[in-house]
């Protein structure tokens, strides 16, 4: 394989500077402590040097990054930021409970209904916690900027969930909630059929009680009651909301870091992302250690034996550590650059510092869309 | 000053709950914990409760699920305890506690019939509280002198142990109730439990750190133990020294290029390295804790050796943490 220009490591057909140049939205995924954040805001930055209106939904930053974004506290809606741009940059940090409440005062009929259903204790549980609840509501936040605004990019941040694809899934969980056993056997009362529930519901109702106590269940029995007529609103949306994600406009960003641990997480995401036909149109890869040389690590460490005790001993085992950890870092990688080929692979080196401000986000877009570290062998 | 001994001070809580965000390498931790703690005597057993952690493969045995396994027997000629370990889930738990409270007969369909999310959707934290309190029944029930709970990654370890306060309030009668209720009795109380957290020498997780730190003070009142930096690059000689210059002392020729990649590498090490001291100091201005150090692996797989050692480095380590400050100091 021979080295590449920019961002074409691997012979793409595209470079991540297309994408940001030409997609509307741009999904950044992977698993957590892989620098998803710090690389969705690179990508929204890139964007507004370019020209374009672009916005940067973050999840979770560390928070001098989100100081550097003027994301102080929660804010539901997108605020600008200043720069020396020709585009510009706008930011928002997802509250996942405002945004599920906007949703359901939005699919409401009317203010009680709305009001009921926010009130309800065991909504104000699910709209915090229900798993795959923050992925789904990452997605309607999407869906809403691009209903709603007129940005040109929008780039998401994924929840740094285990299981970072969860909100593929998230919005089919929450209508699977709905069309549970359980949720028509605690609805089968408002709906003047109470005879109709069997015994074995009843004991099974009764059963549940004992384990968590009367309240949980009467509070999930005003929930459902309070939430009827809204499921369809619901499941149309988080139609709506899929066909946007697998839609030409849209790309999907992999990012990860070089360890096994998260390389193997990373593939499992490629392979879950083209069964839902969602191609990965990039892979982006932290923190790659440097390689120094293209000798064998082996070789070095059989020199640093000979050596050991002296100066160059030492030399040649430093030399060898790293020569070491890189190859593992680009075996680690090989199978994955096949899996999401022909996306092209963008390797980012370990920084000497953390990323909390604009300067950091422009060196780290300097690596990513103009200087690619020589890839060797 | 006296020097601690291993065995005392993994005997000061039953329990330990090993904690910090994604790949700062708490598995091994824990695997080199457990190990520490098996060759000072104490019977250990580990606890995972996300399953495929790698934690198996460090100690070279198959992986292990809901039954216990041993993962590194004892009984060497140094009178190491065995290290077990096995994986609970809130379904597997939930089954137990039921069967255990004489609900067999529904125990089985509650769990096949989906229940278990609608209700752990209803009071979240009932999957954590589950959790909890299969550990708090073996910690009851004296199944190891020690018991090493890798605690699930990211966030979610404040909330994992803020449930049980959580759902005191939420669930205010029945079984759960009484359960959450033994499990903050066993957390708040240091002779029963402590979190050890770990991190890397580094900006971002280490500020993770000191808030989940606060956070597991003031909001869940659980007693802290040593911090664990982990990743600290090993010194080595030789890196100030210009490659040309140390080939000539040691009478050595370099190949072409060897001198350039010698020298970058050493700079980055010594530059790592320097970032890593300022991290350690930071960490240690900001948080009155002892910190236990461990060194980066170069080899990206553990493997058993590697747990041997970083067992030994833990053992040494806790042994020069000459006494831990008095819990006014941490607050």
């Amino acid at each position: 394989m021979s080295a590449g220009g920019p961002a074409t490591s691997t012979g793409a057909k595209w470079s991540l500077l297309d994408l940001v140049r030409d997609k509307e939205i741009i999904v950044c995924t992977g698993s957590g402590g892989v620098g998803k954040t710090t690389t969705a805001a690179v990508l929204a930055l890139e964007g507004a040097k370019l020209g374009r209106k672009a916005v940067v939904v973050t999840i979770d930053p560390a928070k001098r990054l989100a100081d550097a974004l003027g994301l102080e506290g929660l804010s539901d809606t997108p605020s600008k930021i200043d720069g020396d741009w020709p585009g510009e940059l706008w930011a928002l940090m997802l509250d996942t409970k405002s945004t599920f409440d906007a949703l359901v005062t939005k699919h409401a009929t009317d203010q009680d209904q709305a009001e009921g259903i926010l009130q309800n204790r065991f909504y104000r549980n699910i709209s915090g916690a229900l798993s795959g609840t923050q992925e789904y509501m990452a997605m309607e936040k999407l869906f809403e900027l691009h209903d709603e605004y007129d940005f040109e990019l929008i780039v998401v941040d994924t929840p740094p969930t285990r299981n970072a694809l969860d909100f593929l899934e998230a919005p089919k969980r929450l209508t699977r909630f709905l069309d549970h056993r359980l949720y028509r056997i605690l609805m089968a009362p408002t709906r003047g059929i109470v005879k109709a529930v069997n015994v074995a519901a009843q004991a099974f109702l009764r059963t549940v009680s004992k384990v968590v106590g009367g309240d949980v269940v009467r509070d999930a029995i005003a929930f459902f009651q309070a939430f009827d007529g809204m499921e369809e609103g619901f499941k149309l949306r988080a139609q709506h909301v899929l066909r946007l994600l697998s839609a030409d406009q849209t790309a999907f960003v992999l990012v990860a870091a070089p360890h096994h641990d998260t390389v193997a997480e990373a593939t499992y995401f490629a392979s879950r992302l083209t069964e839902s036909g969602i191609p990965v149109r990039a892979l982006i890869v932290n923190r790659m250690h440097p390689r120094f040389s293209d000798a064998s690590p082996i070789a070095m460490h059989e020199r640093a034996k000979t050596f050991a005790g002296t100066d160059l001993g030492g030399l040649y085992q430093n030399l060898s550590d790293f020569l070491l950890v890189a190859s593992k870092e680009e075996e680690h990688l090989a199978g994955l650059a096949d899996r999401v080929a022909p996306a092209p692979v963008v390797r980012i080196p370990f920084l000497r510092t953390d990323v909390h401000d604009l300067d950091g986000l422009g060196e780290i877009a300097r690596h990513v869309f103009r200087e690619q570290p020589a890839q060797l062998g | 000053m006296q020097r601690l001994d291993p065995a005392q001070f993994f005997g000061t809580s039953r329990v330990v709950i090993v904690a910090g965000k994604g790949g700062v390498g708490k598995t091994a931790v824990s695997a080199a914990l457990s190990r520490a703690a098996a060759r000072a005597g104490l019977s250990t057993l580990v606890v995972e409760v996300e399953g495929k952690s790698g934690l198996a493969a460090m100690f070279g045995q198959p992986p292990f699920d809901y039954d216990e396994v041993v993962l590194a027997p004892g009984g060497g000629p140094d009178g190491a305890a065995d290290v077990r370990a096995r994986t609970l889930t809130p379904d597997d738990a939930l089954l137990e506690y039921l069967e255990d409270h004489g609900m067999s007969r529904i125990a089985r369909r509650l769990a096949t019939s989906g229940a278990i999310d609608m209700v752990s959707t209803a009071a979240p934290g009932i999957k954590d509280i589950l959790i909890l309190g299969k550990v708090k029944q073996l910690e009851r029930g004296n199944a190891a002198d020690l018991i090493v709970l890798d605690a699930p990654a990211a966030g979610h370890a404040i909330g994992f142990l803020r449930s049980a306060r959580g759902l005191i309030d939420a669930v205010k009668v029945g079984p759960i109730n009484t359960q959450a209720r033994d499990v903050l009795e066993m957390l708040t109380n240091p002779k029963r439990c402590e979190v050890i957290l770990v991190t890397l020498p580094e900006e971002t997780p280490v500020n993770e750190l000191i808030e989940t730190a606060y956070s597991l003070e003031d909001e869940v009142g659980i007693s802290l133990g040593p911090v664990v930096v982990n990743g600290l690059y090993p010194e080595v000689g030789g890196l100030a020294v210009d490659p040309a210059e140390a080939a000539k002392e040691a009478g050595a020729h370099l190949h072409p290029g060897e001198a350039e990649a010698m020298r970058k590498a050493a700079q980055f090490r010594l530059d790592r390295m320097e970032l890593q001291r300022e991290q350690i100091a930071r960490l240690a201005d900001t948080l009155p804790l002892p910190q236990l150090w461990l060194p980066y692996v170069f080899s990206p797989d553990l493997h058993r050796d590697d747990i041997e050692d970083l067992s030994s480095r833990l053992a040494a380590g806790i042994e020069a943490l000459v006494a831990i400050p008095a819990p006014e100091a941490a607050s």
